[in-house]
């Protein structure tokens, strides 16, 4: 009998919208680059809120200045996030961000700097932040059922224990939560590359295995446009490569563990858009590891599994993002940063089930309150993806 | 003691699991799939998370794990060599 069913709770915050997070941030979101300084200074006044810092935001047009948009306004909607107080330098696009946030019924407001400077900016922010802080801190849990818990996946700094024990763990862990009806997601375009004719014929019907193909031949025709070589050097990565993956298509293989034996892909989504039902949904996105996990924190995924082989670091500001490892030297080199270790499988001292069932109680106490390494060591990667240059 | 995995016994190549082995050792594999052993003897010195080849290839020859094409051979191969990206190398970009 497996760690969850059906009838299984977590200790969850119960947002406005119905949806339920399993942290309660209160967040200062600048929406460019200029307005980073601001958002810290109020961070630094305010204890218990935390500035989101970008690089982005000015003269991006089209496709890519919609994805700016929908990421940061999925960011505020989180049900991870209490409440958000958005920066800009001007109120218009401000607005449109803080409009969008505020569809959800949690409190947001927005503050342009240019007519005001910097001081007055985060003297108004401030005043703001505190109130946020000191009425999300009244914020009580209460008892969820567990198909509520939104869950991600993507693996990173990959070699090849993690297509042989941490990724089968993943979706040992899936096969386990997708019957529930949990909304799931993995991506990573391009590391599927080697491995499509698997996913399609894992969607659910013709429909989502056409988008799917769709969106995997969009990247592909991305990359041969723009490659230089045969990507040896960054697809696999020289980290990939040094722990033994060799080509993309054993990356691929190795990938594709995550979503288990038997979930089916029930839907597809572009970059930060949220899925519409339960099931396990494919987002185009990328494969950097914090780009790809902000996109799924920005769909409105609550908790992150992130099977490593060579150790990847990252977490995320606002998603706590548990990592599994099934390689017995990284697990000793960098123990700080491993929450589940599953390098048991690769010595059949522990079944692939055990490992799921590991990976699920794991959740289950990151999801009432325990915190990832990664939180406790404070890693709190924001990255944006970017589609192309400013104008 | 398990020294090498491999998924599917059509697999070609398998992935060593622990660490310091050297030219000559004996090594014990298990084939997950089947959950079957095999033996293999090493043909030179691989870290752990690298593969071993488990039979002779030649240039051109697919390279199978998990049961599928994982790639090429671009330099002859025997048995028991460590197998990565001066011997394979990707058939798609």
């Amino acid at each position: 009998m497996s760690v969850i069913h059906k009838d299984t709770t977590f200790l969850g915050y119960r947002r406005e919208n119905g949806r339920v997070g399993v942290r309660n941030h209160v967040i200062i979101l600048p929406l460019d680059d200029l307005s980073n300084a601001a958002a810290e200074a109020v961070a630094h006044n305010i204890k218990g809120c935390m500035a989101l810092t970008h690089p982005y935001g000015r003269l991006q047009f089209g496709a890519d200045l919609d994805l700016h948009f929908r990421t940061l306004i999925g960011t505020g909607c989180n049900p991870n996030v209490a409440a958000v107080v958005v920066i800009g330098i001007e109120d218009g696009w401000t607005k449109k961000v803080v409009d969008g946030i505020a569809t959800t019924g949690k409190p947001v407001v927005g503050f342009g700097i240019e007519g005001h400077g910097d001081h007055d900016t985060i003297m108004r922010a401030s005043k703001a932040a505190r109130e946020f802080v000191q009425w999300a801190s009244e914020k009580q849990r209460e008892a969820c059922p567990i198909h509520e818990l939104w869950v991600s996946t993507k693996c990173g700094e990959s070699d090849t224990t993690s297509g042989c024990g941490a990724n089968p763990t993943v979706g040992n862990a899936f096969d386990k939560l997708h019957p529930l009806g949990n909304y799931l997601c993995f991506g990573e375009t391009s590391e599927i590359t080697g491995g499509e004719n698997i996913v399609a014929a894992r969607c659910k019907t013709p429909e989502v295995a056409e988008r799917f193909m769709f969106m995997f031949n969009r990247y592909q025709d991305m990359i041969n446009r723009h490659k230089t070589t045969d990507l040896s050097e960054s697809q696999p990565t020289k980290g990939n490569i040094a722990g033994g993956l060799t080509t993309i298509e054993e990356k691929a293989l190795g990938n594709i563990q995550k979503i288990g034996k038997k979930c089916t892909v029930d839907g597809v989504i572009d970059k930060a858009e949220m899925p519409t039902h339960p099931g396990l949904w494919f987002m185009d996105s990328s494969s950097a590891a914090a780009e790809m996990v902000t996109l799924c924190a920005a769909s409105g995924y609550a908790v992150h599994f992130f099977p490593t082989g060579q150790g990847n670091v990252i977490g995320n500001p606002i998603v706590p993002v548990i990592k599994i490892c099934a390689n017995p030297r990284t697990v000793r080199l960098m123990s700080e940063h491993i929450d589940v270790d599953s390098s048991g499988l690769l010595q059949r001292d522990i079944t692939l089930d055990q490992a799921g069932d590991k990976l699920l109680e794991c959740m289950l106490r990151t999801a009432n309150g325990r915190l990832t390494a990664a939180e406790a060591l404070g890693h709190r990667e924001f990255v944006l993806t970017r589609l192309f240059e400013s104008a | 003691m398990i020294h090498f995995v491999l998924h599917d016994a059509k697999d070609t190549v398998a992935v060593i699991v622990v660490e310091g082995v050297k030219k000559g050792d004996s090594l014990k594999g298990w084939i997950m799939d089947e959950d079957r052993m095999i033996d293999v003897a090493a043909r030179a010195d691989i870290p752990i998370g690298h593969k071993i080849a488990l039979k002779d290839m030649a240039v051109g020859d697919t390279v199978w794990k998990y049961g599928i094409d994982m790639g090429k051979v671009v330099a002859p191969i025997q048995a028991g060599e460590h197998a990565h990206v001066h011997n394979i190398k990707t058939k798609r970009w």
